[in-house]
């Protein structure tokens, strides 16, 4: 059967499909520019306007003084000067906003803007904020028995150090946002963000009125991936200061080398472990986690959690101590990004099994294996797990993939070595902070028996509004060509979270359903008192004419979770997702250089929705981390600001780094109880299956030479050859 | 004024700044169909076709300047197919393997795969490498490629009947100017003279691949910019001598002449197929970055430029072309036109290689060329030519000298790796330790690659840029 295409693929590939960068400007339309700070840390003196303000064609030049509401943002913490009050946090920071008849002169305009600056030395790496002991917020402690017996009843202890770096989520669409001023002194933006809330929240703050005054509304995004989450706002709330300031619309967008300079990226972390094992088995745990948050809080609280959360990942472990801690440094806030901070903590105990498994010349496999959760064990927050699956997918893909012979293979003599990983993943599904997990949905059902479908929820291209057609089409029983999915806008959906978390099918899906099965209910006391088997338009008109509505307003909450933070106890997750990889490469080791030649994937998406979306889910999910592990490497200056701001420097995933040999399947009959329509959310899960290739890499190079492999991360040819030449004795290990 | 055709329809432009990219001009024009993702020609959203000769080519359209499209047929993905109407083969395959996501990168993706319904050579298992080249240009974030690559099975060099048959219109002559700012397009080297004398501080362009760059990442306005692009130097001749490559000749035209193996390995893992497309011999060589891909080959293989003015025409070794970082022996009044290989002697080694973080579409970390000739199995002359280890390409002159008259053995690629002389920097494409180990082992991997085969061709599904798996044991 072939799949069903993406309910926008005929304007994707018409080039039809609008962004927000493609709406018309409406008449009198201005651009938005800020002047940004060149230092990474310091403080501004002394800023002086006049020359930008005398270039004919600029409007206005806004400092913090001129913000009408309250300066201060953020998602969680209001802890971010929109235009800064002095202190300066990293390079880029935006000091004031320039509004200007067009794009080009309103960078210009703020180039003229001269800046007195005293310049301190910034801190930008984890190091150094441990160091200077400044961190952001309060650590986190999930314990669980004695971690010090635990290590010290353990057969063998292998001690690490894990570290990876940042990523840029690269979505294609930078970011972008047009704000309209209405006659009602309200503001209607154009946001590409996946938190439409959020942006009406925070421009309603900004402007000191209330959140009806201000409308956001998505389009769809070129991407998303966590980074238009929190850090959408900031543009949106400039085009929303300058509207406000000259009463015209006001529209920004950033350019590739703006958008990696300014916004966050995925947090690198490091992660100290002691690991202890008997009988080839994980039994003991302690680790010392941090990431680097950059200037403020953002979501960095949040997504140490989820590291936190994701250390055991597939594994029971008897004793254990996970502490984590978020470091401030002057950087661009990182955020959040697929996975947010689950892969970062799922590699530190996945380095510690590779790192045991190297030293004892064990099949990393078996001990992963043999470590995994049994049914009915907790989690080390305390949550019960029920519908356990890793067992089932090791099992089926073991077969499908050939992993025991082929791991038994020879790995080559020469300069060329091949290598095979496995990695199993089982991922939370829910926001962490428990009230998050509620959606809502309006459908609206015409006399003509067309149906417009509201939901909470955006579209970046992860296929939600796909899903939310065959939903809505499913539960009020007509074809889906008589739905249109309509933009997400705050007022049709108030109070909305954002589409993140993997979560968007399961809480708006919900809602969908919901409001469904109000008007169903409705239609059907209509449709008894009708003869024959009426249409589902006749009894919509019939509906009508009785003086029936035919709109509802649905809603879900996730019943049955919670977590308390300051105990490390709780249900934080509804149910969790699992899936398996297995990845081989060849090695050259006279540069570094490999190929990953094939990859097998099994995936557990529960009973899917839309197989052909959730495939592409699970494929660019694998790719993405595949990116983040093998070759997307972050680079700054000594002075913060960066290296890589596009992609001439940085370099994601191209079609060349696929393998040839790609074989994903779903998980065959895996209902999950109490999610619609018995689905699993996938977007996050698969990401971590990249793993996979680095233990490949690490078992090919562990041919050069005995004892564990010292591969850095992102594993690129340079940090190949280094582990080969380490692994060689040629090169002392660090 | 002049003209251009886009989606079959005349459009006349006038008063638009030459410094204007193609790009910029569609957008602000309404057809928003085409995206901008980088502004520096790596990630293809902006990727429209333009038609050559019987085919159509996959350009770039954010590194274009606006005139140089004139006279030119464009279309964009609007054009491909009507509203309400049946979708284009390359835009239904998208659809049907579910190759859109987001869909910000597809109107990329769709104008590089209608370019491969069209390309006659992509055909076959044998051509399936180039499946991988043809959208090395075009970046997804989304999809992990295998839906796409799907698609491109399916559309790739099956010449659908579009309606988009045809040949491309004769490039002419133009002068063009806009406000202060100038753009002429000479046809002719007579032409082309006088115009160099009257405006000495004009800027060279050709295929702008590389000039785009500083109009979209710099903001440069270029008041004054002169385009080899319809002179007639773009030819491949092969002479008793040697082979004559005209300067504006294209990558891509150049790599399917493939007059010698390796100029084609080299020319595999160069660009993408858009930036191929435009970018010439010439403009690399005359951009004179210390990391150009072409030039250590060149170097290598003993190859001249011919530099061309009103006075006539002098030659000069590509050894001394290169003066200093980005610096070159070009006087004012002069073009590079040609550039002259001679024909390499039978019983020569020859192999080039590249290393980068990502295989394709990425600069090299170190890129490196070796020719050796031996007579009886003693080395008459070496040329071993390296990028990235120097500020310009450079000849690693010590090493050549002592291998010269002695056996080309295992010792003596030793003691030749060993003599080595580069102080190479350390940069975000690689640390000094990793450019020295590499250019060591790349000698080392040649005389492995050419122990039976003279002049190895590139072997589709290779690991690394050298192709042998090595002996045992490689350490003296």
């Amino acid at each position: 059967m072939k799949p069903t295409p993406h309910e926008s693929a005929n304007l994707h590939v018409t080039g039809r499909a609008v962004y927000v960068d493609d709406a018309p400007s409406p008449h009198g339309c201005l651009w938005v520019h800020p002047v940004t700070s060149p230092v990474a840390r310091g403080t501004l003196r002394y800023a002086d306007a006049s020359a930008a303000r005398a270039l004919p064609g600029v409007h206005a030049v806004l400092f913090d003084h001129d913000i009408p509401g309250d300066g201060l943002i953020g998602p969680i913490v209001h802890d971010e000067p929109l235009l800064s009050r002095g202190p300066l946090h990293f390079f880029g920071q935006p000091i004031a906003i320039v509004v200007a008849e067009t794009r080009e002169l309103a960078e210009q305009a703020a180039a003229l803007v001269t800046l007195e600056i005293d310049e301190q030395p910034p801190i930008l790496t984890i190091d150094g904020a441990i160091e200077a002991q400044d961190f952001l917020g309060t650590p986190h402690v999930i314990a669980r028995g004695d971690i010090e017996k635990g290590l010290e009843g353990a057969e063998h202890v292998v001690h690490g150090e894990m570290r990876c770096g940042g990523q840029d989520h690269f979505y294609l669409e930078t970011q972008a946002a047009l704000v309209t001023p209405l006659e009602d002194s309200g503001f209607h933006i154009l946001s590409s963000t996946q938190h439409p809330t959020e942006i009406q929240k925070m421009a309603a703050l900004v402007l000191g009125l209330p959140a009806n005054r201000v409308v956001c509304e998505v389009p769809r995004m070129g991407g998303g991936f966590g980074g238009k989450e929190s850090q959408a706002t900031q543009p949106a709330c400039w085009a929303a200061l300058g509207a406000w300031a000259t009463g015209r619309p006001c529209r920004v967008r950033f350019s590739r080398h703006q958008d990696m300079a300014w916004t966050g990226k995925r947090h690198p972390f490091m992660g100290r472990y002691s690991a202890g094992f008997t009988d080839g088995k994980l039994v003991a745990l302690k680790t010392d986690i941090y990431c680097n948050g950059g200037w403020s809080q953002d979501l960095s609280i949040p997504i140490l959690d989820r590291a936190m959360f994701h250390t055991d990942n597939a594994y029971f472990i008897q004793d254990l101590h996970f502490q984590g801690h978020a470091c401030r440094t002057n950087l661009p806030s990182n955020t959040a990004f697929r996975g947010f901070g689950g892969p970062q903590g799922v590699l530190v105990v996945e380095d510690a099994i590779n790192r045991f498994a190297e030293s004892q010349g064990l099949d990393a496999a078996q001990v992963r294996a043999d470590s995994f959760y049994q049914e009915q064990q907790p989690t080390p927050y305390g949550q019960v797990l029920e519908g356990v699956r890793l067992r089932r997918i090791w099992k089926e893909l073991r077969e499908s993939s050939g992993y025991p012979e082929r791991r038994s293979a020879e790995q080559g003599q020469g300069w060329v070595r091949s290598g095979i990983g496995f990695q199993p993943v089982k991922f939370g599904i829910s926001f962490t902070a428990s009230l998050l997990n509620q959606a809502g949905a309006l459908v609206l059902v015409y006399a003509d028996g067309s149906v417009q479908l509201n939901h909470g929820g955006t579209e970046m291209g992860q296929g939600l509004h796909s899903k939310m057609l065959k939903i809505c089409a499913i539960e009020l029983g007509v074809p889906q060509s008589k739905i249109r999915v309509m933009r997400t806008a705050t007022d049709k959906v108030p109070n909305t979270s954002a589409t993140a978390a993997s979560s968007g099918t399961d809480l708006n899906g919900a809602a969908v359903k919901n409001a469904c099965h109000q008007i169903r209910e409705r239609m059907a006391k209509i449709r008894a008192t009708m003869p024959g088997a009426p249409s589902f338009a006749q009894v919509a008109l019939q509906c009508w004419i009785n003086q029936v509505s035919l709109a509802a307003s649905g809603f879900y909450a996730t019943p049955g979770i919670g977590y308390d933070r300051e105990a490390g106890r709780g249900t934080p997750f509804f149910y969790f997702a699992y899936g398996a990889s297995v990845c081989e490469v060849n090695v050259n080791a006279l540069t570094g250089e490999y190929r990953l030649v094939r990859a097998d994937i099994l995936h557990d998406v529960g009973d899917s929705i839309l197989p052909g979306v959730d495939k592409g889910q699970v494929e660019g999910g694998f790719v993405q981390g595949l990116g983040w592990l093998t070759q997307e490497e972050l680079i700054n200056r000594p002075n913060g600001s960066a290296v890589t701001l596009g992609p001439s420097t940085y370099k994601i995933p191209s079609i060349g780094d696929i393998p040839r040999d790609f074989t994903v399947k779903l998980l065959d009959k895996a209902p999950q109880h109490g999610v619609i329509h018995g689905s699993k959310a996938v977007g996050e899960p698969p990401f971590m299956l990249a793993i996979a290739v680095l233990t490949a890499l690490r078992h090919a190079i562990s041919s050069f030479g005995p004892g564990p492999v010292e591969l850095a991360v992102p594993a690129t040819p340079e940090a190949v050859l280094r582990a080969i030449t380490i692994q060689k004795g040629e090169l002392p290990r660090a | 004024m002049f003209s251009l055709t886009l989606n079959g329809t005349r459009r006349h432009i006038r008063d638009v700044s030459p410094n204007t990219t193609l790009l910029d001009w569609l957008r602000e024009r309404g057809h928003v169909g085409t995206k901008e993702g980088c502004a520096e020609g790596d990630c293809g959203a902006c990727t429209v076709a333009i038609r050559e000769g019987e085919s159509w080519k996959a350009i770039n359209s954010c590194l274009v300047p606006l005139p140089a499209m004139a006279d030119r047929e464009v279309l964009s993905v609007e054009g491909l197919s009507e509203p309400g109407k049946p979708l284009h083969p390359a835009q239904q395959a998208m659809v049907e393997t579910l190759g859109s996501q987001c869909g910000y990168c597809t109107p990329g993706f769709v104008m590089s795969i209608f370019e491969a319904g069209h390309r006659p050579d992509l055909k076959g298992p044998e051509n399936a490498w180039k499946l991988d080249d043809q959208l090395c240009g075009n970046l997804c974030r989304c999809t992990g490629y295998r839906p796409i690559r799907q698609a491109l099975e399916q559309v790739a060099g099956t010449h659908p009947a579009d309606g988009f048959q045809g040949q491309s219109p004769p490039i002419e002559a133009l002068s063009y100017q806009a406000g202060e700012e100038r753009f002429f397009r000479p046809a002719t080297l007579e032409a082309l003279w006088p115009l160099l004398e009257h405006h000495p501080k004009a800027t060279l362009v050709c295929g702008a691949t590389d000039l785009g760059l500083d109009i979209t990442q710099k903001g440069v306005r270029f008041p004054t910019l002169i385009s080899l692009e319809a002179l007639p130097i773009g030819g491949l001749e092969r002479r008793e001598t040697g082979w004559r490559i005209g300067a504006t000749m294209s990558l891509a035209d150049l790599e399917s002449a493939a007059p010698l193996p390796i100029l084609t390995r080299m020319l595999r893992y160069f660009a993408s197929r858009q930036i191929k497309h435009r970018a010439t011999l010439g403009g690399n060589l005359c951009t004179a970055s210390p990391i150009g891909d072409s030039a250590p080959v060149l170097m290598a293989l003993g190859a001249s430029v011919v530099l061309a003015s009103k006075a006539g025409e002098r030659s000069v070794l590509l050894d001394d072309f290169f003066l200093d970082y980005r610096k070159i022996d070009l006087r004012p009044g002069e073009i590079l036109a040609y550039i002259d290989i001679p024909h390499p002697k039978p019983n020569t080694l020859r192999g080039a290689y590249k290393v980068s973080k990502r295989r394709e579409m990425d600069i090299s970390a170190v890129s490196a060329a070796f020719v050796v000739e031996l007579s009886a199995g003693i080395v008459s002359s070496a040329r071993l030519a390296y990028g990235g280890m120097a500020a310009t390409t450079k000849r690693a002159s010590a090493t050549e000298a002592m291998l010269i008259g002695k056996p080309w053995n295992d010792e003596n690629l030793e003691l030749a790796i060993a003599a080595l002389d580069f102080t190479p920097m350390s940069d975000h494409r690689g640390s000094a330790w990793y450019r020295t180990q590499v250019a060591g082992n790349l000698l080392r991997g040649f005389y492995a690659e050419t122990r039976d085969t003279p002049v190895p061709e590139l072997q589709e599904g290779h690991i690394g840029t050298v192709q042998v798996s090595g002996p045992v044991e490689t350490q003296p």
